[in-house]
C-alpha cells in the first residue's frame, strides 16, 4: 500500500510537546469525563427528586466494594509499572506487569460479577427501583470500560513483542496511551465508589 | 517524499470501499450524506402532501398501500405521519448535513488546506465512517420494523418515546453507532489540525473553514457524551424496565401505568438539549466555512476581520453550552433560570451577527465574480440572517410562550439549516468539485438548479411564520383540524407545491452531478485562482496529497496584494 509518512506517530510534535495518539487519548477521555459527568449528574438529579432514595451502606456491600477499591487502585500501579519497564528497555518485565494488570482487571470484574449474582439472587434488579436501577446502569457501563481496558492491555501484551522489536518508541507510546485510558477508569470508580456506596 | 507516494494496485475494494485515504473516506460520507438527504427530503415531500390535501389518497402510488395498515387506502396515518417526522429530522440532522458538512467536507478538506498528507489516525477514519454507516443502515431497518420507526420526534421526549414501539429501540441504537461515529471523527479532525500543518502554517495562518472544523470537533467532542449517557438511560427504560425518566402515577389510556417511577422526565430534556443546541452549531459552522472561502476567493478581497472571526467562533462554540435551556421555557423552570438561559442566549447572538458581518463588509468593494459557487454562497447570508433573526424571539420566555412548537419555530430553525445550511453546502460542491473529479461543473444546468431552489425553498419556508403566528402547532397530522387553523389552511398547499417543486429542481444538480463527471470540462489544478494550500496539489489529488511537504510563508487570503502582478499569492509561494 502507498504510504504517506504522518508526523508525530512515534516522537512528540516540538511546540505540543505530545504524539498524535496521546492527544487522542487525551480528547477522548475528555468526551468520557463529559459522559460520566452527565451521567453522574442525572444520578444527583434523580436522587434529590426522590425522598426515598436509600443510603447506599445501607443496601449494598461495602466491604465488598472497598476491597475492589483496593484491587483497581493496585492495578493502577502495576500499569505504571509496565510503562516503566518499557522506559528502562525490560520487555520481560513489562510482560509480568501487564499481566499483573489484566489479571488485577479481571480479578475486579470476577468480585463485580458476584456482588451483581448476590443482588439477583436477592431480587434486586434494575427494574426494582431506581437506586438499584443507577446502581446497575453505573457500575455496569463502568464495568464495560473495564472489560474494554482488560481486552486492550491483552492485545498489547499478546501483539506487543512484533512492534517492540521493530518500534519501541511507538509501542511505549502505545502503552503509555493505553495507561491513561486505564487511569482514568480507575479515577471513575474513584467516584463511583463513595457517591453510590458510602453516601 | 516521492516513496511515499508511490502507488501500489490495491484493488477497487481496497481503493474505494474500504480505504483509509481521507478523501476517499471523505466522498464515502459526502455521497452517502447526500442519499440521506434526499431521503429523508423524500419523506417530507410525502408528508407534505397530507398537510396540503388532508385525509386525501396519495396519487399516484395510493394503490401501493391499499390494504395497509399504515396507509389504508393509501391515506396517511397518523402514526406514520409522526414516523415521517421524527425519521425526517432525525435523517436531516444527523444523517445528512452532518456527515456531509463535517465528515465529507472536513474529511477531505481539512489535511488539504492545512498541507497534511492525510488524517492524523487514517485507520480511525474508516472506522468512523463504517460506524456511522452501521447507524444509518440501523435507522433504516426501523422502517420494516412492526410498528414502523421511531414516533416520537427528533427530540424523543419522553414518556412518550419510552412508550413507544420497537422502532424507538432501534433509533437508540442507531443513535449510539452515530455518536460513536462523530466522536472519532473529531478526534481525528481535531489531532490532525494541532499536529499535522504544515511548516510555516501557523494557527492564525489556517483557513477560516478549519477553524470553523476545528471548533466544530470540538463541540461534538464535547457535547455528544451527555446525549450518549441519556440514550443510555433511554435504552434502560425501554427494555430493562427501570424509570430514569418516567414519573409516578402516569396514568395512559385511562389505566394507571406499571413503572417503578420516581424518574424525571425533564432530565431527558436537559441531556438531550445539552447536545442538542451545540449540535445547531454544528451544522452551521462548516457552512460557514465553506461560504468565508468562497466569499474570499470570489470577492478577490483578503477576508475582512479574519482574526476577529476566530475568536467570534470561538466565542460562540463556548457560548453555545450555556444556552441550553432556551428550548424549555415551557418546562416551568424559575425566573432566574429562565434570565440566565435568556441572557446567555442574546449574547451567543452578537458572534454569530459580528461573523455574518464581516462577511458582508468583505463583499464590500470587492470585484465580485458571479460564479456558481459564490451565487450559492451569497444566498447563504440573507438566508442565515433571516434564520437567525427569527430566533431572538424564541430565546426570550415572554415571545417564546407564544411560539413555542408551532410552526413559527419550523420556520426559524429551517431557514438556518435549509436555505442557509444547504446552500453554503451546495456551494461547497460546486466550488470543490473540480478539485475532487477533475471537472468543472456545467454552469446552465448550475444556474436551473440555483435559482429554482431559492424561489422554491423560501416558498416553503416563508408562509410557515405565518402560520406560526396564526397558531398553527408544529406535527399536526390534520393542520385543518382545529378551526383557528382553517384560516391559513391555504399556505399548507402552497408550501407543499413549492417543496414538490424544490424536489424537482434538484434533478438539475444530480443530473449536472453525474453528466460533469463524464463531460465536465476538463479543470485545471486551481481553476478558481484561489490561494489555500488545497489547490496546490495536483487535481485530483493523489494519495499522500502533495508532491513535496507544503511550507507556507503568509496567510490564506492574500488577494489584490498591491504592487503584485497576479491578483492573489498562493499561501506556499515564498
Ligand atoms: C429542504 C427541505 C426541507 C423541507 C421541505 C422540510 C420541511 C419540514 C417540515 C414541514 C417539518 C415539520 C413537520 C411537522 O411538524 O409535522 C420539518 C421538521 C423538521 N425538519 Fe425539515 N425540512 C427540510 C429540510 C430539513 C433539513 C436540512 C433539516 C436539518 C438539517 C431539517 C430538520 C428538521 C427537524 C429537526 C424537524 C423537526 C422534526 C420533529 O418535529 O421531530 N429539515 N421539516
Ligand atoms: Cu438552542
Amino acid at each position: 500500500m502507498s504510504t504517506a509518512v504522518i508526523h508525530y506517530i512515534d516522537h512528540p510534535h516540538p511546540v505540543t510537546g505530545v504524539t498524535n495518539s496521546k492527544l487522542g487519548v487525551w480528547l477522548f477521555i475528555a468526551s468520557e469525563v463529559m459522559l460520566f459527568g452527565a451521567l453522574f449528574s442525572s444520578y444527583i438529579i434523580l436522587r434529590i427528586g426522590n425522598p426515598a432514595w436509600p443510603h447506599g451502606w445501607m443496601v449494598l456491600n461495602v466491604p465488598l466494594a472497598t476491597l475492589n477499591t483496593m484491587i483497581l487502585i493496585t492495578s493502577s500501579v502495576t500499569m505504571v509499572m509496565s510503562w516503566a519497564a518499557l522506559m528502562m528497555n525490560r520487555f520481560d518485565r513489562f510482560r509480568l506487569y501487564m499481566g499483573l494488570t489484566i489479571l488485577l482487571g479481571l480479578a475486579f470484574m470476577g468480585v463485580k460479577g458476584f456482588e451483581y449474582s448476590s443482588k439477583f439472587h436477592h431480587e434486586h434488579f434494575p427494574w426494582t427501583d431506581n437506586f438499584y436501577g443507577i446502581y446497575f446502569t453505573l457500575t455496569g457501563l463502568h464495568g464495560l470500560h473495564v472489560l474494554g481496558g482488560i481486552l486492550l492491555n491483552l492485545y498489547f501484551l499478546v501483539t506487543g513483542k512484533r512492534l517492540w522489536t521493530r518500534n519501541p518508541k511507538m509501542f511505549a507510546g502505545r502503552i503509555e496511551a493505553a495507561g491513561l485510558y486505564w487511569h482514568f477508569v480507575d479515577l471513575v470508580w474513584i467516584f463511583l465508589f463513595p457517591s453510590i456506596y458510602l453516601l | 517524499m516521492s516513496e511515499h507516494n508511490e502507488h501500489h494496485e490495491l484493488g477497487f475494494i481496497r481503493t474505494y470501499v474500504f480505504s483509509i485515504d481521507h478523501k476517499v473516506i471523505g466522498i464515502q460520507y459526502a455521497i452517502t450524506g447526500l442519499l440521506f438527504l434526499f431521503f429523508g427530503f423524500c419523506l417530507m415531500m410525502l408528508m407534505r402532501w397530507q398537510l396540503a390535501y388532508p385525509g386525501e389518497a396519495l396519487p399516484l402510488i395510493a394503490s401501493w398501500f391499499e390494504n395497509s395498515q399504515m396507509m389504508p387506502g393509501g391515506v396517511m396515518s397518523p402514526d406514520l405521519y409522526n414516523s415521517f417526522g421524527a425519521m425526517h429530522g432525525t435523517i436531516m440532522v444527523f444523517l445528512g448535513v452532518v456527515p456531509l458538512a463535517v465528515g465529507g467536507f472536513g474529511n477531505y478538506l481539512v489535511p488539504l488546506q492545512i498541507g497534511a498528507p492525510d488524517m492524523a489516525f487514517p485507520k480511525l477514519n474508516a472506522a468512523s465512517y463504517w460506524s456511522y454507516f452501521v447507524g444509518g443502515v440501523v435507522m433504516l431497518c426501523s422502517f420494516f420494523l412492526p410498528g414502523g420507526p421511531a414516533q416520537s420526534g427528533w427530540t424523543s421526549y419522553p414518556p412518550l418515546s419510552i412508550l413507544a414501539s420497537t422502532g424507538q429501540t432501534a433509533w437508540l441504537i442507531g443513535m449510539v453507532f452515530l455518536i460513536t461515529s462523530s466522536l472519532l471523527g473529531s478526534i481525528n479532525i481535531i489531532v490532525t489540525i494541532v499536529q499535522l500543518r504544515a511548516k510555516g502554517l501557523s494557527f492564525f495562518r489556517m483557513p477560516f473553514l478549519v477553524w470553523a472544523q476545528f471548533v466544530t470537533s470540538f463541540l461534538l467532542v464535547l457535547a455528544f457524551p451527555p446525549l450518549e449517557a441519556a440514550a443510555v438511560f433511554q435504552l434502560m427504560d425501554r427494555v430493562a424496565g427501570t424509570s430514569f425518566f418516567m414519573p409516578s402515577g402516569l396514568v395512559v389510556g385511562g389505566m394507571p401505568l406499571q413503572v417503578a417511577g420516581g424518574g424525571n422526565p425533564v432530565l431527558w430534556q436537559h441531556l438531550f438539549w445539552f447536545l442538542a443546541h451545540p449540535e445547531v452549531y454544528v451544522l452551521i459552522l462548516p457552512a460557514l466555512g465553506i461560504v468565508t472561502e468562497i466569499i474570499a476567493n470570489n470577492t478577490r478581497k483578503p477576508l475582512y476581520g479574519y482574526k476577529t472571526m476566530v475568536y467570534s467562533v470561538l466565542f460562540l462554540g463556548f457560548m453555545s453550552f450555556i444556552v441550553w435551556a432556551h428550548h424549555m421555557f415551557m418546562t416551568g423552570m424559575g425566573t432566574t433560570m429562565s434570565n440566565f438561559f435568556q441572557t446567555t442566549t442574546m449574547i451567543i447572538s452578537i458572534p454569530s451577527v459580528i461573523l455574518i458581518t464581516c462577511l458582508i463588509i468583505t463583499l464590500w468593494g470587492g470585484s465580485i465574480r458571479f460564479n456558481l459557487p459564490m451565487m450559492f454562497a451569497l444566498a447563504f447570508l440573507p438566508m442565515f440572517a433571516i434564520g437567525g433573526l427569527t430566533g431572538l424571539p424564541l430565546g426570550l420566555a415572554t415571545s417564546d410562550i407564544y411560539l413555542h412548537d408551532t410552526y413559527y419555530v419550523i420556520g426559524h430553525f429551517h431557514y438556518v439549516v435549509a436555505p442557509g445550511t444547504l446552500f453554503a453546502l451546495f456551494a461547497g460542491i460546486y466550488y470543490w468539485y473540480p478539485k475532487v473529479t477533475g471537472r468543472m461543473m456545467n454552469n446552465l444546468l448550475g444556474k436551473l438548479h440555483f435559482w429554482i431552489s431559492f424561489l422554491a425553498i423560501n416558498g416553503i419556508f416563508m408562509p410557515m411564520f405565518i402560520q406560526g403566528f396564526a397558531g398553527v402547532s408544529r406535527r399536526l397530522h390534520t393542520p385543518n383540524f382545529y378551526a383557528h387553523a382553517q384560516a391559513v389552511q391555504g399556505t399548507n398547499v402552497f408550501m407543499s407545491i413549492s417543496a414538490w417543486v424544490l424536489g424537482a429542481a434538484q434533478l438539475f444538480f444530480i443530473i449536472n452531478f453525474f453528466l460533469s463527471l463524464k463531460a465536465g470540462k476538463r479543470a485545471s489544478d486551481n481553476p478558481w485562482d484561489a490561494t489555500t494550500l488545497e489547490w496546490a496539489t495536483p487535481t485530483p489529488p493523489p494519495h499522500g496529497n502533495f508532491l513535496q511537504e507544503p511550507v507556507v510563508h503568509r496567510g490564506p487570503y492574500e488577494y489584490s496584494v498591491p504592487g503584485k502582478a497576479t491578483d492573489y499569492i498562493p499561501q506556499q509561494v515564498s
